[in-house]
């Protein structure tokens, strides 16, 4: 049995983070070969190597690979397929584009976001915005995956796999990148972040919104909020967390202003310390923090940062 | 230029979810069903580039249980000129696969032609999150996904799409499918008279065997079971004793 993994390849950078709890979850399925993807790629290959449990790494660079478009980057992964049992990646947006695509390629069903495997062939995974755990067994001959990676633990350092470059495949030269728009930024990444605050509609506005920046920034925190928050413009999309955003489970997630509707819970119920402040005492999220201030967060919210 | 809309009948998003006490699935008998949230938002947009000139035709298609006749009732309400139902399943409770789902949509648009295929991100029953990136596959096409933004340029469309970093724009060939995000637009509301018209609208009906498609399942579906539960913890009465409590007793600071 052997395993491609799809690595998580950022303007020519590993997201080591993403990869190596992508690794632990699949090393049991078999032999791990991590394929890195990119127009600049050898790096990350480079790094790739030292994650614990791979054994081997393809590097495909080439410039049609530059920005990860979907249909060049499934193409390459079909050329690759033959020798292996299970396709993964970490469930990323770039992985969740790329590998169903790969998935109906394959003639299989893509089997998105597993929380656990089970056995080869037997996975489970959320369903209804994380109400229920499904697990299913697939009759697929080439299994492909993707992994839910707040639920593993990051495979630690200190592999040293051989590096292959590897031909790129065919360009169908269907799509073309125009431009990115991320806001740079020192806070550390939601999904891999020990402590994030989040806030969400009740901080009012982008303005205020500052407030939480201003208490991540004195926790060292990633920042997060809620989609009513991104919606209303308080914060930028890629720090939406839930059912459709992205998945964490830090050490410590401090809910501020937020109702806890099922689809934010989604995003955050396997933190393991969760504090809520919030006005409204009968707030849903109080079900699931530890740690509940029935208070404003206008006047909890600066005495904390004052008093940390 | 045709658009296609493939929109799912799911549990109504507002629904607390029950998991079935012999863990075989969740329990949606009798429990309110509605149009995939993020179905409604592509049938908007197709309605508005059909306001815009850049689509002169609205076709929703929806794949599972008769009863899907209702969501795309709904689609009619709202703008859509007629609809497609294929009929998959005699069980509520049977899911139709993506990949099965996507098959019969190829099927669908091999005969319909359309310049652009509007679909939402993910369903939020079974959360997978593939089915347009599964067309796409299939059909050989271009696709934007997770899309908050779209122009027709010509012969391409601009998609802005939500991924981890930030926002990315990347421009297709089309025909494309476009998978829709929760921040492309608002959708309407559809007024009684269009509900009333919505009837007259043509409704097609088919099933699997019309497009010679299999749509048995490729998982099975072993078991569903509760996620772990969280257990309420205290309420604090003061800024102080939380972060005592987060030093103390958490020792998360
Ligand atoms: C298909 C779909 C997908 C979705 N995906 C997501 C998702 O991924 N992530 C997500 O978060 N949501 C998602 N949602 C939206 C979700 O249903 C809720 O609407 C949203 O989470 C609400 O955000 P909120 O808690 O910030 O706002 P609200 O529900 O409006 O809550 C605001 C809270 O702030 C409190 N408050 C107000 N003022 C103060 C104050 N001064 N001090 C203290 N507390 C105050 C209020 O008491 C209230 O509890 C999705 C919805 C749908 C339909
Ligand atoms: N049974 C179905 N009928 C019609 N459209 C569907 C069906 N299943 C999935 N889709 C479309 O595919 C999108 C993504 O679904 P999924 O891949 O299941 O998360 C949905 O938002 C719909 O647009």
């Amino acid at each position: 049995m052997a395993v491609l993994l799809l690595a998580e390849v950022t303007n020519g950078e590993l997201q080591r983070d993403a990869t190596a709890k992508a690794v632990t979850a699949v090393k049991s399925l078999g032999e791990v070969t991590a394929l890195c993807v990119g127009a600049h790629a050898r790096d990350a290959a480079e790094a790739a190597a030292t994650i614990d449990g791979v054994a081997k790494v393809l590097c495909a660079e080439d410039a049609i690979y530059g920005h990860r478009l979907a249909e060049p980057t499934a193409d390459l992964i079909v050329s690759l397929a033959g020798g292996y049992d299970h396709i993964a990646a970490p469930a990323t947006t770039d992985a969740k584009n790329i590998m169903p695509r790969v998935a109906a390629l394959l003639d299989a069903m893509v089997i998105t976001d597993v929380v656990a495997v089970v056995d080869a062939d037997t996975f489970d995974r959320p369903i209804y915005a994380g109400n229920a755990i499904q697990t299913v067994r697939t009759a697929d001959a080439k299994k492909v995956l993707t992994i839910r990676t707040s639920t593993f633990e990051a495979a630690s350092e200190g592999g040293a796999a051989p590096v292959e470059a590897v031909a790129a495949a065919g360009n169908p030269g269907l799509s073309e990148w125009v431009k990115d728009s991320a806001a740079a930024s020192d806070r550390p990444e939601l999904t891999s972040a020990g402590v994030i605050v989040s806030g969400g509609r009740g901080v009012g506005s982008e303005e205020d919104f500052h407030l939480i920046e201003k208490l991540a920034d004195k926790l060292g925190a990633a920042v997060g909020a809620s989609r009513a928050a991104v919606d209303s413009g308080y914060a930028p999309n890629d720090w939406q967390v839930g059912q459709t955003g992205k998945v964490v489970a830090p050490e410590l997630y401090i809910a501020v202003g937020i109702s806890g509707a099922i689809q934010h819970l989604a995003g955050m119920k396997d933190s393991k310390v969760i504090v809520a402040i919030n006005k409204d005492e009968e707030a849903p999220i109080f079900q699931v923090a530890d740690y509940g201030l029935v208070a404003d967060l206008f006047d909890a919210v600066p005495e904390l940062i004052e008093k940390l | 230029m045709k658009v296609l809309v493939p929109v799912k009948r799911v549990i109504d998003y507002n629904v607390k979810v029950r998991v079935k006490a012999d863990g075989t699935g969740v329990d949606l008998a009798n429990v309110k069903m509605s149009m995939n949230p993020f179905d409604e938002i592509a049938v908007e947009e197709a309605i508005r580039l059909k306001e815009k000139g850049q689509a002169d035709e609205i076709v929703a298609v929806s794949i599972g249980v008769k009863q899907a006749q209702e969501t795309l009732r709904t689609a009619l309400a709202m703008g859509a000129d007629r609809a497609i139902l294929i009929v998959a399943a005699d069980d509520i409770h049977q899911d139709i696969e993506p990949l099965a789902v996507a098959k019969l949509l190829k099927a669908v648009i091999d005969e319909e032609q359309p310049g652009l295929v509007l679909a939402g991100k993910q369903a939020i029953d079974n959360d997978m999150n593939a089915t347009g990136q599964m067309l796409a596959a299939l059909l050989g096409w271009a696709q934007g996904t997770f899309a908050s933004g779209l122009e027709i340029e010509g012969e391409n469309a601009v998609v802005t799409r939500e991924v981890d970093g930030g926002l990315q724009t990347i421009k297709v060939k089309m025909p494309a499918i476009v998978t829709v995000d929760l921040r492309l637009n608002e959708p309407r509301y559809a007024s009684l008279p269009n509900i009333m018209k919505a009837k007259k609208k043509p409704l097609d009906e088919k099933t699997p065997a019309d497009y010679g498609i299999d749509v048995t399942p490729r998982l099975t579906v072993v078991r569903t079971a509760e996620p772990r539960e969280r257990q309420a913890g205290i309420k604090v009465g003061s800024v102080d004793e939380l972060i005592a409590k987060l030093k103390d007793e958490a020792g998360v600071l």
